[in-house]
């Protein structure tokens, strides 16, 4: 099944409708096999935010230097703006709604709260889905190391210590450095 | 009511809207994908002054997907006279108005709106307007600009500066002053920089009607701006704000994008997002440059006898932004003699604006080094040298402090940083290839209350809601409206939402200058308040008597129920008292004012909060390269309403000091008249690895004068003193004195 991905704004319905020069793009998102048709000039980004409204996936420069668009993809964090949507053809994304929703909150979206590792809330998926790269990676063991693999989220609140206990808190690890 | 027995303040309540944040279901300006809606991508001016002579738009119409194009040339109808574009925070000068003429004032000024059925045709198509210019000469390099230096005469000025108050013969007492320091101190341009970038979407609702929602810090001051602005009537207007991704400022004035989506939306009657790119975050307002020169005559003993200050901050040439720099360091230290000047410099820049404690972050900070400076010239200890000079009155007004626990701020935060085992001498401190060094320093900010109202609404099921139209920028107004709440009323928080961030709600101010929680606090108390009489006087009503013949004033509020505060009789459920009445819901509305008393108080007395930041760097002997591995701060703010995030709002203060102190710097093309390094990657702001150990430290200080629930407010104090701690902890650890924020690598290297 192909299923378009341009919005009828008039009804807010999503209707079919094929864009010129649109290519067909099957992906797993959030765990559900997704069929769509996109344009070679629209990143993940856009694509999850504008077209389907997953719009816990943040912009905060739409460049790659801030992180506020980290995904998933395949368990490897990316910035999402610096990923054609086009690219992702048998892939695995997974953003912030994947990872765990309200009454279901995945590990690290419980520890974010319970450390305040966040102020305006507006790096915070990012982080989030960063941290989970950052333990499927399993390079980090320690303060430190959290510290410097955490460090292509910016977080102007300045929640940086809060987000590292979260984090360690998480990878179950000595908090001391 | 007794608070002993409450739940609710000073408990360390975990945010209430932190579920929705953490799992990306809180919707931000650019989040609300409503129907029909149509994207607009700004283009900026490439020069910096002069006037657009022509705008070929064939290419870019050319798009498939593009809608229309708006720019000066066929904007629609806006208000033409500058009094209908004055905001809630608006300065003396001609505010800016987008698309307004054919004139550039500064280089990146929105000029043109591609509007589009897409982001990507809008984005492409902007790339391909084609704009002439004509240019004019243009300055915008700071020391050039200080040959046109001004002040403003009274009544020109800005609501909020206050002059600096000069006294006795401060340079008679300098020039024969035992220890003397002078040196002039000079703090780079930043810009504001929240993670999200501004943004708003309009929702046309036909017939004039629109919801905005838009990143701001006031819904209520951007509606009666777009309502005068545009001629459509408040009440066609409602702004929505629910969810702010920083602020720090940025958001007290309405940005250029709300402006600009709100044009496009008139004219086009469809709906129109506008998001600024991070490029375009550095064409709107900016912490102001700042040369500051600081003269200071002591005795031997160290006691300070002559304070003189005199500084000079960038503005716009359309606008006067003034900042108080000078008046605090007189303000917290005793001098018999003080002398204040303060001026403005206009540069072709748009104007510069409020950033996290504007004027103190910039003049107490640098202050601060001067006073470390005279501290080793004095060969006193800088802690010591700070106690000698240790005001208790408000030294500039010579006004007393509703409460000032400076010193034990002090005390505290030496004891907790080891501050006694510090050797004195720079560069005595050593491990490895790293120098150590320990800084100290102050910060001093406003405590201010602004009125503000707020409703409650208590249903028959126990749930209460409590409602502002104020705004959480991230500084956890959600969550101290529910913790007043539920300490006022005994409703456990699990059964109090909080609603903000609505033009619909009741009336309040800009968040910011630290007022929101003491401010919204005392709203939601008097309307809470409100409610628990009427519930009383229900309960008075009952055939049972449940509560016998006590007196409002015999009663208290707790775990959902009323009691009396004598233990007598059962603990009357709330929910009952609401049934046993009939009643479906209780209302209230009420204001929460300085009232006559309070603004007697005001009149009289100071109302500040106070900091004591302790600093260690460790800095690379070969490559110059600084590290802050300890931070120390002891904050006096009167009452803390939630510590979890009361601490995070020192932290989020003490890490942008960081970066003052740091990283922070627009830089300036004088050629261009551009700023240089607009994007995340150039303009380097903290991040994880940058920020190490930071501890918080609330001192008692209680305080029933200074506002109503006895808070001051936190949200700037974290950041005004702590670039120079750790400028000062630089200088002992190297010996090296840098009087230029950012203290960057070159400048170490000498």
């Amino acid at each position: 099944m192909n299923e378009a991905v341009t919005l009828d704004r008039a009804s807010g319905a999503r209707v079919a409708s094929e864009p010129i020069g649109s290519i067909p793009l099957a992906f797993t998102l959030n765990g559900e096999a997704r069929h769509l048709h996109v344009s070679p000039w629209t990143t993940l980004l856009d694509l999850l935010r504008d077209t389907l409204d997953l719009t816990g996936s943040k912009k905060g420069c739409d460049h790659g230097q801030c992180g506020a668009c980290t995904v998933l993809i395949d368990g490897k964090r990316m910035n999402s703006c610096l990923k054609l949507a086009v690219t992702l053809d048998g892939h695995d994304v997974t953003t912030i709604e994947g990872l765990g929703q309200p009454g279901d909150l995945h590990p690290l979206q419980a520890a974010f709260i319970e450390h305040d590792a966040f102020q305006c809330g507006y790096c915070t998926p990012g982080q989030i889905c960063s941290a989970q790269g950052l333990i499927n990676e399993g390079h980090a063991k320690n303060r430190e190391d959290v510290r410097e693999q955490m460090s292509g989220n910016l977080c102007r609140c300045g929640a940086y210590p809060n987000i590292a206990d979260a984090v360690l808190e998480v990878l179950g690890t000595e908090k001391s450095e | 009511m007794n608070a002993s027995t409450k739940i609710g303040i000073g408990t360390p309540l975990s945010r209430v809207d932190g579920v929705d944040k953490v799992t990306g279901a809180a919707p931000y300006a650019a989040e609300y994908n409503v129907a029909n809606l149509l994207y607009g991508v700004t283009v900026s001016s490439r020069i910096a002054k002069g006037k657009i002579t022509a705008i070929d738009e064939a290419a870019a119409r050319a798009v498939p997907g593009v809608v229309d194009i708006l720019s000066h040339a066929n904007r629609p109808k806006q208000a033409w006279l500058d009094r209908s574009w004055k905001d809630e925070l608006s300065i003396p000068g001609e505010p800016f108005k987008a698309f307004h003429d054919a004139q550039i004032l500064f280089a990146g000024q929105p000029i043109a709106v591609v509007v589009a059925e897409t982001f990507e045709a809008a984005r492409f198509a902007a790339s391909l307007l084609e704009v002439t210019y004509e240019g004019e000469a243009h300055n915008i390099d700071f020391e050039a600009s200080l040959a046109e230096k001004f002040l403003p005469k009274p009544g020109s000025r800005r609501n909020n500066y206050h002059p600096p108050k000069s006294r006795g013969d401060a340079q008679a007492a300098f020039n024969e002053a035992a220890v003397s320091h002078e040196a002039t101190y000079h703090l780079a341009p930043e810009h504001h920089n929240p993670m999200e970038m501004h943004a708003t979407t309009v929702e046309w609702h036909g017939d004039g009607k629109v919801t905005v929602y838009d990143k701001n810090q006031g819904s209520q001051g951007v509606q009666a701006y777009l309502a005068s602005a545009f001629g459509l009537g408040k009440k066609n207007v409602r702004v929505v704000n629910a969810y702010v991704g920083g602020g720090f400022g940025s958001g007290l004035r309405p940005q250029w994008q709300v402006q600009v989506a709100t044009m496009a939306t008139i004219h086009l009657e469809r709906s129109v997002r506008v998001v600024m790119t991070r490029a375009q975050m550095f064409t709107h307002g900016y912490r102001p440059e700042c040369t500051y020169t600081v003269k200071l005559g002591a005795e031997h003993t160290g006691k300070l006898t002559s304070i003189m200050g005199d500084a000079t901050t960038s503005t716009s040439r359309f606008e006067n932004n003034m900042e108080d720099i000078v008046t605090w360091g007189m303000m917290n230290y005793a001098s018999p003699n003080i002398h204040g000047e303060y001026a403005i410099a206009p540069r072709d820049t748009y104007t510069s604006a409020d950033m996290r404690a504007p004027g103190a972050a910039t003049g107490m900070t640098l202050f601060e080094i001067a006073i470390d400076e005279m501290a080793y010239k004095a060969k006193v200890d800088p802690l010591e040298f700070r106690l000698i000079n240790y005001s208790e009155v408000d030294g500039m007004n010579q006004t007393p402090f509703t409460s000032k626990a400076l010193r034990e701020a002090y005390r505290e935060g030496a004891e907790r940083f080891d501050w006694d085992q510090r050797s004195p001498e720079p560069r005595s401190m050593k491990e490895g290839r790293e120098l150590i060094g320990w800084g100290v320093a102050t910060g001093m900010w406003d405590a201010q209350f602004s009125k503000t109202s707020a409703s409650a609404k208590l249903n028959a099921n126990g749930h209460l809601e409590v409602a502002c139209a104020t705004s959480d920028i991230g500084t956890g107004t959600y969550t101290v409206m529910v913790q007043v709440a539920a300490d006022t009323l005994g409703v456990a928080p699990e059964q109090i939402t909080a609603k903000l961030g609505d033009s619909d709600l009741p009336t309040a101010p800009v968040e910011g200058g630290s007022w929101g929680a003491a401010s919204t606090g005392a709203a939601v108390q008097l309307a809470c308040e409100t409610i628990a009489k009427k519930l009383f006087k229900a309960a008075g009503k009952m055939d049972s008597k449940p509560l016998g013949d006590a007196k409002f004033e015999d009663v208290e509020f707790v775990e959902g129920t009323i009691r009396r505060k004598d233990a007598g009789g059962q603990p009357l459920a709330l929910t009952e008292v609401m049934r046993a009445s009939e009643f479906t819901v209780i209302e209230a509305e009420e204001t929460a004012s300085p009232g006559i008393g309070g603004m007697i108080s005001m009149a009289q007395k100071s109302r500040n909060t106070h900091s004591a930041i302790f600093c260690e760097v460790r800095v690379d002997e070969e490559l110059n390269q600084v590290r802050v591995t300890r931070i120390v701060n002891a904050v006096a703010a009167g009452r803390i309403i939630n510590p979890k995030t009361a601490r995070s709002q020192i932290l989020g203060g003490v890490t942008m000091g960081i970066g003052m102190a740091l990283h922070e710097e627009t830089f300036a093309d004088a050629r261009l008249g551009r700023w240089m390094n607009h994007s995340f990657a150039e303009y380097h702001i903290p991040a994880q690895a940058d920020i190490h150990d930071i501890e918080v430290i609330f001192v008692d200080e209680p305080d029933a004068e200074v506002t109503p629930l006895g808070v001051k407010g936190l949200g700037e104090i974290g950041i005004v003193g702590t670039a120079a701690a750790v400028a000062n902890a630089i200088y002992h650890a190297t010996g090296t004195r840098v009087r230029s924020l950012p203290i960057t690598i070159d400048k170490l290297m000498g």
